[in-house]
């Protein structure tokens, strides 16, 4: 083995990545940073229009066929379930599919088998009756776990819509192994090295010690089915990568064993580009590699990644507006001792947009500093002008939390790769929470199935009189926010156990240290309408409207209040105390597995779904009018313009949103700058004059 | 001292360079047909918040990080109805170090009251004078006003050496005229001061706020104009500059 390492490894700086397993030191030791600009780029190959035009048109055929081009309703979706697949053969220079076939969606009933009928049925598929026979009285499911131990009020406020989108029936994903460890050290040694940690543990069996052994022994199982699947192929992936094409190939065989395990909300791929870097470099300065064949390589790599679909229920994909796989990837950065992270490889993964056209997937994700490379961030202005395509996340903030190498998970959770991983947390509605302060923990809604009010939430004392006091509606908030921190965390308690027990992700924490950090992620929904309706309560003068049953469904504002968006203290301040105070509430709680405590403000498409369950709010917003997304004001509220709507977001403290804050800001372009055939800026008489004197 | 202030906007890209905090004094003595801001016209009231200087720097102040490279534009309305107000901001501004740019149409201008032009002119950085037309009797047809003082006031920034930007919006029917357009070029060639030229396209995204406001909408029927005609109206204009230019020089060596 130890010739391996070394042919594998020619060429590379030693350090105590040879030793241990530490691909962050690998990186460092051995990357090379690029301040260049995107000028080296080469464009599509023939093969890779080819296979491309082979894809889209597949693309085609799905959309056409009602959403879904084929479903597997035979083979349950493993490690290594299914033979070998091709787009291509002879073209594929990354291979490797979910299933046999290019788009054909895996069978994946561990999270839940009524999850995985109803998405097959929905699209007019029939599970096998065997499999379906077999996860309903020998295999049970993470889905039937929890609801064997959810409690009557915790149903009741799952139905009710003011704890959402809970990962009670599919995988939670959010957990980014780190598939780069396969392409440094080839599984061999990491099946070593989780020998070695299981040997570790020893002594008294505690629950918690059988329970890390038992683990230990699933990732060593993952990582020989990951092994086998590879090998089908015709790749032995047991030693390292020993070149680029062979790290790429490595690394996808890792992702894609992750999303063959797993089924989950958010399947994101890390922080790849760097890595593969070193490996392109190397073979560049060997002159064993050029730059068209490095650049084909990261494109059919990512169009595999653009490839990665899931069997989802209509229902699923309305919450999350569409049928997003959330293979992010973080691009970008800074390293903590000053140099960037920003290689040719970042370029090459973005200029994918160019060689491949737009896409939403994967989901680039660029880790901005101030002190990126001029010229990368000019290509970032240039392609996010030409392609919408991509997304930006603060490194500043992020780096001093988690060092330089971490990566986002789904849209903005970050977390160091390979060492942190998350339960994620679905939300919590803090808009409704507010109504079920004002009616005493009484839904505003009608139940269609009861045909009144439900008493959801404890039988505090709901608000009396027709206008509503400040004081008074803020201490009653607080109350209802103690009970729906304390609910929510232990409802999210049973499913991360159940979770754990049914549908445990061996693959992706085979990619993880054995002592991993676990963020137990929560979520707020409706920020901005309860700062908003706080601040109507305390600036203007809000009337209640009861309904027969004397609960209040709906409110008149009179006068104008502060709205939060632009920049105005009296009510960003509302918006900062609800945030620090609802996350104190989440901390006090016990979390699963020692879990460290964050919370998000991201509904990015859900708020949309959230907005539907929740009644007429005091800051005006009708009932069923979405809630703003993430963080953001209101829509039409912000009227000071984007500086001061963006003043207003980043007044919220990240270390009491450490899940990660957005703000979703769409903008014409012309509203960004002058266009430069129209607007002539660099006029002067005097030189216009002194050339035509040359004339 | 407090001013009529229409509104703010923390985000401006396109009224000066970088990216600037934008005020819109309420109040303006024109009634260009193409107003897009018909919200802005009552002088003294209206639909305006009364401000003082300290109220608008507090609030440029809380969302200055985002302005590097930019600065505070005043316009409008026009700003020169409360020419007063606007020294006292632009002399505070500049206290701060503060870029300051004033969008005006010049309209107000008057060789008697140059002293205090004088002393707006000591703090302002850059002026983005809107040239409405170049002819007397279109810039009349337009605006119901005589084009006079603000050429005058093009003179004066000219002999101040204020740093120019001259703007322009071209309607078809209007001001889409390759005579005038060539006009306006050779006028422009004699602003050693002039920077840069903004030719806008006129477009139709005021005529909202005129049914808001339940007045007619006075371009009913015009349409906007293209990109392609604007680019076409900055080209005639560069070349009326350059045209005069050529006489001058000739006009020298012969």
């Amino acid at each position: 083995m130890a010739d391996t390492m070394a042919n594998a490894w020619e060429g590379f700086v030693g350090g105590a990545w040879e030793k241990s397993i530490d691909v962050r030191d690998f990186i460092q030791k051995n990357y090379t940073p690029y301040e260049g600009d995107e000028s080296f780029l080469a464009g599509p190959t023939e093969a890779t229009k080819t296979l491309w035009n082979e894809v889209m048109e597949l693309f085609k055929q799905e959309r056409e066929n009602g959403g879904v081009l084929d479903m597997d309703t035979k083979i349950v979706s493993t490690v290594d379930s299914h033979d070998a697949g091709y787009i291509h053969k002879d073209l594929e220079q990354i291979v490797g599919l979910q299933t046999d076939k290019p788009l054909k969606r895996s069978l994946q009933p561990f999270g839940g088998i009524r999850m995985a009928e109803e998405a097959c049925k929905s699209y007019g598929y029939e599970v096998d009756p065997e499999i379906s026979y077999i996860f309903k009285h020998y295999r049970k499911t993470h889905n039937e776990g929890v609801f064997d131990v959810y409690t009557p009020e915790m149903r009741s406020a799952r139905h009710n819509a003011i704890i959402t989108g809970l990962p009670d029936a599919y995988g939670r994903g959010r957990i980014i192994g780190d598939y780069r460890r396969v392409a440094l050290y080839g599984v061999d040694r990491l099946i070593a090295d989780k020998e070695y940690q299981k040997s570790t543990v020893c002594g008294t069996m505690t629950e918690e010690k059988i329970r890390l052994r038992e683990e230990l022994a699933d990732q060593i199982k993952a990582l020989k089915a990951l092994k086998n699947m590879a090998s089908k192929y015709g790749y032995d992936i047991s030693k390292p990568a020993a070149n680029a094409k062979e790290a790429i190939q490595w690394t996808y065989f890792a992702y894609l064993a992750a999303v063959k395990d797993q089924n989950g909300a958010a399947m994101s791929l890390g922080r790849t580009s760097t890595f593969l870097d070193i490996y392109i470099q190397r073979d560049l300065e060997n002159g064993i590699l050029t730059e068209e064949q490095a650049q084909e390589y990261i494109d059919h790599f990512i169009m595999k990644l653009r490839m990665v679909k899931f069997a989802r229920t209509p229902e699923y994909n309305a919450l999350f507006s569409g049928d997003p796989q959330w293979v992010t990837e973080s691009i970008g950065g800074m390293g903590i001792d000053g140099r960037t992270l920003v290689t040719k490889t970042s370029f090459r993964y973005l200029h994918t947009l160019e060689n491949l056209g737009t896409a939403p997937e994967p989901n680039l994700t660029v880790l901005w500093s101030k002190r990126l490379p001029t010229a990368f961030k000019h290509y970032c202005a240039k392609l996010s002008i030409n392609t919408s395509s991509f997304q930006y996340e603060n490194d500043d903030l992020m780096r001093v939390t988690h060092g330089d190498d971490y990566a986002i998970a789904c849209c903005v959770s970050s977390m160091r790769v390979g060492k942190e991983m998350q339960f994620f947390g679905a939300r919590a509605n803090l808009a409704k929470c507010l109504l079920y302060a004002i009616n005493g923990g009484v839904d505003e809604r009608i139940d269609a199935k009861t045909g009144k009010h439900n008493q959801v939430g404890p039988k505090y004392r709901k608000v009396e009189g027709d206008y509503l006091d400040y004081d008074d509606v803020m201490e009653k908030y607080i109350d209802m926010m103690e009970w729906l921190a304390k609910l929510y965390v232990d409802t999210l308690n049973c499913i991360h156990y159940m979770h754990d027990k049914y549908c445990y992700e061996a693959l992706q924490m085979a990619l993880h240290d054995r002592d991993v950090k676990r963020y137990f992620a929560t979520g707020i929904a409706g920020m901005s309408v309860v700062a908003d309706s706080l601040s109507a309560i305390k600036y203007a003068k809000v009337k209640c409207i009861r309904d027969e049953y004397g609960v209040v469904v709906d409110f008149e504002v009179e006068g104008d209040f502060p709205k939060y968006g632009n920049n105005d203290d009296r009510v960003d301040s509302i918006a900062v105390e609800i945030l620090n105070k609802f996350m104190d509430m989440i901390r006090s709680n016990y979390c699963y597995r020692n879990g460290v405590p964050t919370t998000s403000i991201l509904t990015i498409t859900s708020n949309v779904v959230y907005g539907k369950k929740t009644g007429n709010t005091p800051d005006g917003r009708k009932k069923g009018q979405p809630l703003a997304p993430g963080a953001n004001p209101m829509h039409g509220r912000d009227t000071h313009g984007a500086a001061a709507s963006m003043a207003s977001v980043a007044k919220l403290p990240w270390k009491n949103a450490q899940d990660g804050i957005s703000n979703t800001f769409t903008i014409i372009p012309d509203a960004l700058g002058k266009d430069s055939s129209v607007f002539a800026g660099d006029i002067d008489i005097a030189s216009i004059r002194e050339a035509m004197e040359k004339e | 001292m407090k001013g009529h202030i229409h509104s703010t906007e923390s985000f401006g890209t396109v009224d000066g360079p970088g990216i600037r905090f934008v005020i819109f004094y309420q109040g303006c003595p024109m009634r260009c047909l193409y107003c897009h801001n018909p919200d802005t016209w009552t002088i003294g009231g209206g639909d305006g918040n009364l401000r003082t200087v300290q109220s608008i720097l507090d609030e440029y102040d809380g969302v200055k990080e985002f302005l590097q490279g930019g600065g505070i534009t005043a316009t409008g309305g026009e700003p020169l109805v409360q020419m007063e107000f606007l020294t006292e901001l632009f002399e505070a501004a500049k206290k701060k170090k503060i870029h300051t740019c004033l969008d005006t149409s010049g309209i107000l201008y008057r060789s008697e009251k140059r002293a205090e032009f004088d002393r707006l002119m000591a703090v302002t950085d850059l002026v983005m004078l809107d040239i409405k037309h170049i002819d007397e009797q279109e810039h009349i047809k337009l605006t119901k006003h005589s084009n006079q003082h603000i050429l005058e006031f093009a003179m004066y920034l000219k002999e101040k050496k204020i740093p120019v930007w001259i703007r322009h919006v071209v309607v078809p029917g209007y001001t889409l005229n390759e005579k005038y357009l060539h006009q306006l070029g050779r006028f422009l060639a004699d602003l050693d001061n002039l920077k840069a030229l903004d030719v806008l396209p006129y477009h139709t995204m005021g005529e909202v706020k005129y049914e808001n406001l339940g007045i007619d909408y006075p371009l009913k029927g015009v349409p906007p104009a293209t990109k392609e005609q604007a680019i076409e109206a900055k080209n005639i204009i560069l070349e009326g500059i350059k045209e005069r230019l050529r006489e001058e020089i000739h006009k020298d060596t012969d």
